[in-house]
């Protein structure tokens, strides 16, 4: 009954519950005989601090903005696309074809190609759940992680078997030719004055960036995202308003779909160069708790990509100059995604408690 | 001392929710052995009352008391043992219990049940005898009609020794035969002691059964009336706050051409369970066709074929254009396209969506509506919020504030909101189903005013009311449907409430009966 105001909800709740997650890490770090600040401070110091730190916070970033506004999207269509990480791998797929096989006289039209390639081989992938769902009403939580590991097959087979090239070990594309190389970040004017050494973010991000705020556009400004919304909330009041079920769910998935395959423009034609098994590395199920995060709105989604982005490369750096494991950093994630993601209700409720105290208090000091 | 004649006194009561001021200073007295109506608008504070006296919330200040004592309410289990009882709008049985183990749940005496089952047979038989209260004990819920469902929620109360029973909108699902046969139950229970007090928004209701009435408006009591000293014109003046008109004003109907014909028209659901049986019907231009019924015996079913939501058989025709009733073409967009309106019987679950802001509401089902369009990508958000605001300040809708979601609307300001959407279209046909459903007397009156003037402007309606009195006063042909069939079309100047009665309990009137 009692509400928390908006300000509160949207910056104070997240901020508790960050708060909350750092604190129990802290007490794991303790645990394991380690020293908690130490470990924030080279965190900090090796994500946030420099040029360097943040080109790899923000390439980390990059792929989860596509991947989290995957999630988004289906989840305004209330459907839960979990399979992200296998959308992203054929993604990859697309982009690794494209960059390999048509021959691109400059990396902007060899962008423009590979998005696309990405985008469509993405959409492929979360297609069949899309229908499977849409007109068997298989639940599509079930299909897309079931995709997800057919995904991973099909990678592996593709990259051993078809795309290996001959006297290669690993089990990776050859590299993409030069042509299709994208700029990253110490090398686009303006962002190098920052940017001063090599670092992978790259070019990708401007179109991440781009993406939310097409989503966004998408979402409360256009008619299908309207119908998309309505969907989401109601399906029977979406066919008393003449929405077309079937269609939604089509439309959405395959959007989350395309956004989760774009993810593959930023790792794999932006940082790897070739196509390597397992590329996504994750990164879609990052997607889902940045989606939770972020509230499913673009903007959040952005941030949460964001804070996200420093785990990751706070995480690989406590591996890297300290005694703590890097599986510290998935353990990091998994208390901020349970704090920020399943336990924000609680947050809430106690953050809503003391509001109605305080204000409480300050109705009655008025009424004396 | 602790002898009064009041079974319940309250006295000053408040409660409020946040900044909600759900109940403010309220007292009333109930006599002994009375039945006490309390009527008032949805969100006057009707129930937060009453669940303040079963121990649902606790009030922020004033006094209960109990047949003269001073009594704390603290859960549902004081004020059972306080002697009350009370029999919710949605009932609370186990469906696959018979009547005897729903009877018992909660109050079983020892872990085995045989004991508590043989004194609960014996003491249902008794009550049985004595208040008219006749229910097999071994049914099993699920098969009991919802008349007979109700009664075992009164034995429940009566088993737990109620000496108060509060009755919370008790006759929105039965048949008027039912609700009559309530009726006689209360006066029995009255009669033989017990206090009863009604909530309810039927003024006819008070009129017919209640000793005193107490009405609420706005978190307030506004006053308590021995109800043989008072009118329905009183109450509803008193409810409101102004003079309401009660009766629908409206001209003899001048009828035009046919502008709905639905034949041999038929709906299966998901499970295959026939729902609708074959109706046919006309509807000419200028004229309300009243479906008049119990819930649940095909009305949904009608408006949903029609309106393009469920699949059918048959034939139907707009304006000698034949709909589709399947496949393409049968969905709510192509039906709007044709002329058709639907404001659904279920204004929350289907005509709104209740997390959207007003003005997001105002385009559901027109959002392709090219005035609402900037360009060919985008919506103009803008035109939207203005043609809101132009809506709401027509059809009066409170607070007029377009950017408001649908929830912090009253429910009759909701149905304000879905009405003033699909009548503003000016359709040639407009399907209306529960018109005033949880609205507000004041809304009611400006509801059906719209309906009429719509009807004057030569327009075909479809109206579906389980109100018997709704449909008898709006309609200009009233057809009755039973279990998915049309019992038989009757004028509504020269039926009665008998008549319709029978045939809403699957009889089939009184041309047939005689």
């Amino acid at each position: 009954m009692e509400r928390l105001p908006k300000w509160a909800d949207l910056v104070l709740v997240p901020l508790v519950s960050l708060l909350l997650a750092a604190i129990i890490a802290a007490i794991v770090i303790i645990a394991i005989g380690q020293d908690p600040w130490e470990a924030i401070t080279v965190m900090v110091q090796g994500s946030l601090m420099d040029g360097y730190g943040w080109g790899y916070t923000l390439y980390y970033a990059t792929s989860f903005m596509f991947t989290g506004l995957a999630v988004t999207v289906a989840f305004h269509a209330s459907l839960f696309n979990i399979g992200g990480e296998g959308q992203a791998q054929l993604g990859g797929l697309g982009v690794a074809l494209a960059c390999l096989f048509l021959p691109w006289p400059h990396w902007t039209l060899a962008l423009l190609g590979a998005t696309f390639a990405a985008a469509l081989f993405g959409a492929a992938w979360a297609a069949v759940p899309a229908y499977l769902q849409a007109k068997r009403g298989s639940h599509i939580v079930i299909t897309t992680i079931m995709f997800n590991y057919i995904a991973s097959a099909v990678l592996i087979f593709l990259l051993v078997d078809v795309l290996r090239p001959d006297g290669q070990m690993d089990p990776a594309t050859a590299n993409f030719p030069e042509a299709t190389a994208l700029p990253t970040l110490n090398q686009i004017p303006v962002f190098n004055l920052f940017f001063t050494s090599k670092v992978p973010a790259n070019v990708t991000l401007l179109i991440a960036l781009a993406a939310a705020f097409g989503v966004w556009a998408l979402l409360w400004r256009t008619r299908l995202g309207y119908s998309i919304r309505a969907f989401g909330k109601s399906e029977d009041a979406a066919r008393y308003a003449g929405i077309n079920p079937f269609k939604i769910t089509m439309i959405a998935m395959l959007l989350s779909g395309a956004l989760a395959g774009m993810m593959a423009i930023n790792n794999v034609m932006g940082e790897a160069g070739r196509l390597l098994q397992n590329s996504a590395s994750g990164a879609g199920f990052i997607g889902i708790a940045v989606a939770l995060m972020g509230r499913n709105h673009p903007l959040g989604v952005v941030l949460a990509a964001i804070l996200f982005g420093f785990l990751f490369q706070g995480g690989a750096e406590l591996g890297m100059w300290t005694k703590i494991p890097i599986e510290m950093r998935v353990v990091v994630q998994g208390l901020v995604i349970l704090f920020t993601g399943a336990l924000d209700v609680m947050v809430r409720m106690m953050l809503t408690r003391i509001f109605a105290a305080f204000r409480g208090g300050r109705a009655a000091k008025g009424a004396v | 001392m602790a002898h009064s004649g009041y079974a319940i006194e309250l006295k000053g009561i408040s409660k409020a929710f946040g900044p909600v001021q759900a109940n403010k200073d309220i007292s009333v007295a109930v006599p002994k052995g009375t039945i006490h109506g309390i009527i008032g608008e949805n969100g006057a504070g009707k129930s937060t009352l009453m669940s303040i006296l079963y121990g649902f919330y606790r009030a922020d200040s004033g006094e209960i008391l109990i047949n003269g004592t001073p009594t704390t309410i603290p859960d549902s289990q004081s004020a059972i043992r306080a002697g009350i009882g009370m029999v919710f709008q949605h009932f609370k049985l186990v469906q696959n219990f018979t009547v005897l183990e729903n009877v018992i749940l909660g109050a079983e005496e020892g872990a085995m049940l045989a004991r508590s089952l043989s004194k609960a047979r014996k003491v249902l038989g008794d009550l049985s005898r004595e208040y008219e209260l006749d229910v097999d004990p071994d049914a099993v819920i699920e098969d009991l009609s919802v008349g007979h469902q109700q009664r075992v929620e009164i034995l429940k109360a009566l088993y737990r020794q109620a000496d108060i029973l509060i009755l919370d909108e008790p006759t929105g699902v039965l048949t008027p035969a039912e609700a009559d046969h309530l009726f006689r139950i209360l006066r029995g229970l009255r009669d033989q002691g017990k206090t009863v007090i009604l909530i309810t928004h039927k003024l006819r209701e008070i009129m017919e059964t209640t000793d005193n009435v107490s009405v609420m408006r706005r978190g307030t009591m506004v006053g308590t009336v021995k109800t043989a000293e008072t009118s329905p014109e009183e109450l509803a003046e008193l409810m409101v706050g102004r003079k309401v008109l009660l009766e629908v004003e409206k001209a003899p109907p001048t009828v035009g051409r046919t502008v709905l014909s639905v034949e041999n028209l038929s709906v299966t659901d998901e499970h295959g369970v026939i729902r609708l049986k074959g109706v046919s019907f006309d509807i000419k231009a200028g004229e309300i066709l009243g479906i008049a019924g119990v819930a649940g015996n095909g009305q949904s079913e009608l408006l949903e074929a029609l309106g393009g939501i469920a699949r059918a058989t048959g034939r139907v025709t707009l304006n000698g254009a034949d709909l589709p009733l399947s496949g393409a073409g049968a969905d709510g967009r192509s039906r709007r396209a044709a002329g058709i309106a639907h404001v659904p019987e279920d204004r929350q679950h289907l005509g709104l969506i209740m997390d959207f802001a007003a003005w997001e509401n105002v385009a559901f089902g027109y959002h392709n509506a090219p005035e609402y369009q900037k360009n060919a990508l985008f919506m103009d958000n803008d035109a939207l919020r203005a043609d809101t605001a132009r809506k709401m300040e027509r059809f009066d809708v409170r607070p007029p504030i377009p950017t408001l979601p649908a929830k912090s609307f009253s429910g009759g300001n909701q149905q304000k909101i879905v009405v003033a959407r699909e009548i503003e279209r000016n359709p040639d046909l407009l399907l209306i189903g529960q018109p005033t459903r949880g609205v507000d007397i004041g809304a009611i009156e400006f509801i059906h005013k719209q309906i009429v003037a719509l009807r004057d402007a030569g327009k075909a309606i479809l109206l579906v009311s389980v109100e018997l009195d709704e449909i008898r006063s709006l309609s200009d042909r009233i057809a009755v449907m039973f279990d998915g069939r049309i019992m038989g079309f009757r004028d509504p100047e020269t039926t009665d409430e008998r008549d319709l009665g029978l045939m809403m309990a699957g009889m089939t009137g009184k041309g047939e009966a005689a």
